[in-house]
This record gives C-alpha cells, sequence and structure tokens, in this order.
C-alpha cells in the first residue's frame, strides 16, 4: 500500500493532470455515477445531499463551505482527518470503516481498481495531488424529472414530523445510516424528488414505493420540510 | 431552525413552573400511565414525552430492567446475534424524556377512579391508559403442557431466559436427534416468528449436527411467507425439516414434558428438544382491565382506543384491531398514531389522521433475508390493508444480502424509536 502510494506521488509529480498512476479517470468518471446522486464535481459544482467535491484532494475532512456534517463527519474533522489518497482509499472501499455514524448511505467499492478509477477521476478536479471527499446521504442517481409546481410546494414541518413517525421505525433521526440509508438533511429538492421516484416506481426499492405510493404531494413536501430542518 | 424557537419556549416554561409551584404544577398537569415497555409501550411513551414537552406526565410500568426485543431473536438461536445485542435499558426514556420508568408489575385496573395498581403496592392515577402488554398463553391450548413445563418444553416466545434455554438445549442434542415445533394457530405474535425460528435452529443444526431432523406441528393450513421459506428450506436444509399440518393431524398434538414425546394424531415421537408455542391471548392486563372480548382488546382504529373504554388505549399484539399482523413493527406504528391522539385529547394539539404500515423481516440462511409489508389506513369498522408487497421467491443472492442488511438497520431504526 504504501509503495503504490509512493510510486503513484511520483507519477503524479511527473505528469499529473490525469492520474494514470493506477487509474484510468473515463472509467472513474462512470462509478462516479454511483456518487452523484448525491455529490457534484466541476465548475459550477455545489453542495446538494452530500458536499461538493472539488479540491477534495489535500483538503481537510468537513470543511467544504456552507454544507452541514453529520456528528461523525464533524468528530473526524476534529480529530484532523485530512483527505489524501490513502484515506481516500480507505473511506471509499468502506466509508463507515473509516468514519462511523455519517449520512453516507454508500457501501464503498470493494476493487481496488475501481477506486482507483475513481480517484483518478476526482483528482482532475483538485489543484495538486493527494487526498478525499466525505460524507452524504443514500446513493442512488435519480434520473426523475418532478413538476416544478410539485418542487415549489412549500410543505408544513409539523405536519412533516408527524407523517415521519411512519419513517423512524427504520431510518433513524440521529442521520446514522447502516442498512438503512440516513435521510436527515437532505435539501429539499432531492428529497421530493427521491420521494417521488418512488412513487412513480422509478427507483425499484418497494417497501419505499409502498410508502410514498400513498403520500400526496403536499405530504412529501411536509416530510422533506422536516427532514431538512432537524438538527 | 423552525423547532428550536418552539423548543426553548417550552423547556423554559417548564423550567419557571417547577420553581413557581411544583406541587401545583404536578397536580394540575394530564397524566398519561403505560403498561409494557416494548414495541407499542415504549414507543408511546416515548412520543407523548418527547412531543409534549413536559406538559403531559408519563409513566411507564414495566417489570424488565432490561428489556430484550423478541424480535431478532431467532437471530440469536441461529448464531447471528449476542443475546446481549438484543437487551436495551429504560435509561434514556428517564433521564432525557423524563418519563417515571416504574420497574413493577401492573395487577389491577380501576376504571371508575382511573388508577392502575402495582404489584409492589400503590397506585398510579392516569387520565389516559395505555395497555400494550403483548402476549399470554391460553391454558390448555397443547394437552400435557403448561407454564410450568416451559422449562423441560421452551415456547421461546417471549425472549430472554427461554430463548437461551432453547438454544442451550438445541446445542446439547445428541447426534442425530430431533428437534420438534408445536406451532401456534393463528392469531398469534409474528406470524413468520416459527418459520424463521425454524431456518435458525436448521442453520445451528446444520454445522453442529447435520443428521438431525426438525419436525413441525402446525395446526395451519398456510403460513406466512411460506413460498420463501420452503424455497429455502428445500435449497439450505435439505431432507431436515418435516412439517405436519392440520390435513395430518397438525392440529391434534399433545406433548409429555417428562418422557419428552410428542404425539401427533396419536402417533407418539420421542424428541429430543420440544419449542411448544402455544395458543395465545392479550396480556393478562388487558383481561383485568375488563377490555377483552374472547382473547383480544378489540380498538377503535382512528386512535387505538378500546371499544369498552375510552379512556384506555391498546397497543400491539393485544389488540383486535382488523388487518395488522401481530409484530413489533405495527405496535411501533400504533403507537404514534395513539400518541398523537391522546396528545391531541390531554392538551388540544393537532390530531392528525392515523396511518399504519407493518414491515416483516426474515432471515432464512447467511445473507439470505426476505421480507413482507403493508400499508393500512383507520376506517370505521377496523384497520384496513391499502397496499403490501412480499419478497419473491428466485430472488438473486445481492438482493437477498440487501434484504438482511436493510433487517438490521431497521432493528437500529426501531430500536432509537423506542428507547430513545
Amino acid at each position: 500500500m504504501r509503495i503504490r502510494i509512493a510510486a503513484l506521488l511520483m507519477v503524479c509529480v511527473a505528469g499529473f493532470a490525469h492520474g494514470e498512476a493506477g487509474g484510468d479517470p473515463e472509467n472513474g468518471e462512470r462509478i462516479f455515477g454511483q456518487c452523484s446522486g448525491c455529490h457534484q464535481i466541476g465548475e459550477d459544482a455545489v453542495n446538494r445531499i452530500g458536499p461538493q467535491l472539488n479540491h477534495i484532494f489535500d483538503r481537510a475532512a468537513g470543511v467544504a463551505e456552507g454544507f452541514r456534517y453529520s456528528d461523525g463527519f464533524k468528530r473526524a474533522a476534529a480529530g484532523g482527518l485530512t483527505w489524501d489518497y490513502e484515506t481516500l482509499d480507505d473511506f471509499i472501499e468502506n466509508p463507515r470503516a473509516l468514519v462511523s455514524k455519517t449520512r453516507m448511505s454508500f457501501r464503498g467499492l470493494p476493487e481496488q481498481q475501481d477506486r482507483d478509477d475513481l480517484l483518478a477521476y476526482l483528482r482532475q478536479y483538485s489543484a495538486s495531488p493527494e487526498n478525499i471527499p466525505e460524507a452524504a446521504p443514500t446513493a442512488v442517481r435519480v434520473d426523475h424529472a418532478v413538476a416544478p409546481e410539485i418542487l415549489a410546494i412549500v410543505g408544513d414541518p409539523a405536519y412533516g414530523e408527524y407523517l415521519s413517525g411512519e419513517c423512524t421505525s427504520c431510518h433513524q433521526v440521529s442521520g446514522a445510516g447502516d442498512g438503512i440509508p440516513s435521510i436527515t438533511n437532505w435539501p429539499n429538492t432531492e428529497f421530493v424528488t427521491a420521494m417521488h421516484a418512488y412513487k412513480d416506481g422509478v427507483r425499484a426499492h418497494p417497501v419505499m414505493q409502498m410508502m410514498a405510493g400513498r403520500l400526496s404531494d403536499e405530504e412529501i413536501a411536509a416530510l422533506a420540510a422536516y427532514f431538512e430542518s432537524i438538527e | 431552525m423552525p423547532f428550536n424557537r418552539r423548543t426553548f419556549i417550552g423547556s423554559a416554561a417548564v423550567t419557571a413552573s417547577l420553581l413557581a409551584a411544583p406541587m401545583v404544577r404536578a397536580q394540575g398537569k394530564p397524566r398519561v400511565v403505560v403498561v409494557g415497555g416494548g414495541a407499542g409501550g415504549a414507543t408511546a411513551a416515548r412520543y407523548i414525552a418527547k412531543d409534549s414537552e413536559g406538559a403531559i406526565e408519563v409513566t411507564l410500568i414495566e417489570p424488565t430492567r432490561t428489556y430484550y426485543t423478541c424480535f431478532f431473536s431467532n437471530l440469536y438461536l441461529g448464531g447471528f446475534r449476542e443475546m446481549q445485542s438484543l437487551g436495551h435499558s429504560y435509561g434514556t426514556l428517564a433521564a432525557e424524556y423524563g418519563i417515571n420508568v416504574v420497574h413493577d408489575w401492573a395487577v389491577g385496573v380501576d376504571r371508575d377512579a382511573k388508577t392502575v395498581t402495582l404489584a409492589g403496592g400503590g397506585s398510579l392515577p392516569y387520565d389516559r391508559l395505555i395497555l400494550s402488554p403483548g402476549i399470554d398463553f391460553v391454558d390448555g391450548a397443547v394437552e400435557g403442557w403448561d407454564i410450568s413445563s416451559q422449562n423441560a418444553m421452551p415456547h421461546a416466545y417471549k425472549a430472554g431466559s427461554q430463548t437461551e434455554l432453547l438454544k442451550a438445549q438445541i446445542l446439547a442434542m445428541p447426534q442425530g436427534g430431533t428437534f420438534a415445533m408445536v406451532a401456534p394457530p393463528n392469531p398469534y405474535r409474528c406470524p413468520p416468528g416459527p418459520y424463521e425460528r425454524i431456518s435458525m435452529v436448521a442453520h445451528l443444526l446444520k454445522q453442529s449436527n447435520p443428521t438431525a431432523k426438525i419436525l413441525i406441528a402446525d395446526p395451519k393450513e398456510s403460513f406466512s411467507k411460506q413460498g420463501l421459506f420452503e424455497e429455502g428450506w428445500n435449497d439450505n436444509y435439505t431432507g431436515m425439516i418435516e412439517r405436519i399440518g392440520p390435513d395430518f393431524g397438525g392440529a391434534n398434538v399433545a406433548v409429555d414434558p417428562v418422557a419428552m414425546t410428542l404425539s401427533i394424531d396419536g402417533d407418539v415421537s420421542n424428541v429430543d428438544v420440544c419449542n411448544v408455542i402455544p395458543a395465545m391471548k392479550a396480556g393478562r392486563i388487558a383481561d383485568i382491565a375488563g377490555i377483552t372480548e374472547g382473547n383480544w382488546a378489540p380498538v377503535h382504529a382512528a386512535d387505538m382506543s378500546s371499544k369498552m373504554d375510552d379512556s384506555i388505549h391498546v397497543l400491539g399484539d393485544a389488540a383486535a384491531q382488523g388487518d395488522m399482523p401481530k409484530s413489533g413493527f405495527s405496535a411501533n406504528s400504533q403507537a404514534k398514531v395513539c400518541a398523537n391522539a391522546v396528545r391531541g385529547a390531554l392538551t388540544g394539539s393537532t390530531v392528525f389522521p392515523a396511518r399504519f404500515a407493518n414491515t416483516c423481516w426474515s432471515l432464512i440462511d447467511t445473507d439470505d433475508g426476505v421480507k413482507v409489508g403493508a400499508t393500512y389506513e383507520a376506517t370505521d369498522e377496523k384497520i384496513a390493508k391499502v397496499d403490501g408487497f412480499v419478497s419473491q421467491t428466485g430472488e438473486s443472492d445481492e438482493v437477498r444480502a440487501a434484504t438482511y442488511r436493510e433487517s438490521i438497520g431497521w432493528y437500529d431504526g426501531i430500536t432509537s424509536d423506542m428507547f430513545g
């Protein structure tokens, strides 16, 4: 592991920009499809469910401006976690092994080659080698158009709090997400879009299709308002 | 943060009144007494305490200091969980939610005086009483068995020492011995439970005692997730499991806990372990309160209130409510509807319409999880099913493994929802 990283850094110094070291950034871009439901990268990237990942290499964990981090990440950040190739590699292999109780509901990439490819892709968006990103919720890419008038509904968080009783039999309010994804602190648009994707059968999970299936547009907006608001 | 302000004002008001006149306040506050600290009772107590922000005095009566969940206790039998991981304390409910947790048995209810009597003496007044006592067994349901024989022939249908006893007996079986189960008639707690248990026992025996046999005497024609379980038993535990249904005398059984025999339709077999799961009824306090009809306590679907007494609500296994299965998930779901209604009645908070859901996960073998679930609504007559789904036979290993992981996540979710 150490040897591989050392070799990688040398290559980086020599001919950076595309991380040919061990990874194929084009394949990494495809793999990033698993991340892009929550994370943005590149020009105009902003924090969504997860923080944006520009300049992730060399960045201290938990510092993306304007992003509300989970307690798990605040702890990791306070402990001095910095994203370099090694920590990113460990994290992507099994996110929960490195930082527990985050909202990032991603099981990890077990194959070294996949991680190398993904890191090669991510590194194109960092100014210098080293380092990795951190947390965010459920990771299924949403390609589901929700009508603007539905997205525009302003939900009632008090009603959402009551309705959330149907969610909290499984999803933890604390934001912990092992086995069942975290749904706290999602941006409104992502939450509403995901719920409509279940309701319309675009997302596949049978429990969620059933639960979302009987929620009205207003009820989905109420839940989104509540879960966005809780600490 | 829309809730910060409300939370702050609420706690400030409580603090002020505590300093000013605690006795007056204590007498003036509406009182809710909850009997039973499982999925129904613990959830109801927590939600009422949490959402009323100190405006309601909540007492929870539960005899055990450490609560072992019945759900997932089969996974302990199969070697997938430690018993310790199923134990939960009431410390958070007391310390963070201000619930008065009383470790005692409720042995009497005076519906006119609105008080609950404790086994240890004393009584507790209530404005609303929530009973969530789970199940007890019907006397004489299995010929030859009563509660005095539960050491020789464990039911293991209330988790804890019975579950540990059953596992020890399974591990002590002679090579090639017989594990027998007397399965219960409908309705009973956790419909897939006996069959998940068979799967877990088979999993355990396959490693420690591969020539052992499993015999089920079953009074029911069919059972929950039958196709899924039978597929799994054929694939993973080939030739180990024999189920005798009612057509072949599965409803006509007797046991002899001294001789360790099981008689099915007069045909007597020697068995090494006999797991007797008798017919069930509402936990005894429901009967004592006089709100049962037959074995269960009928309730209104809208707020889980007893059809015999508006001031009493019944949750979970003990309730006769309609279409929901008797499960921890159901009890947890009903508790939140009940908590919302009780709080509304006592403090005037908004009461939202009832909505219920249930999902039951079962483990068949390592990483082989299946599930069944449904949503429900309140009608005038009962809790009525709206929509549902069940895992399919022939699902991929990945789907089954994901379902199992999900069930572990659910366990963490529901126990947080119950115990804080």
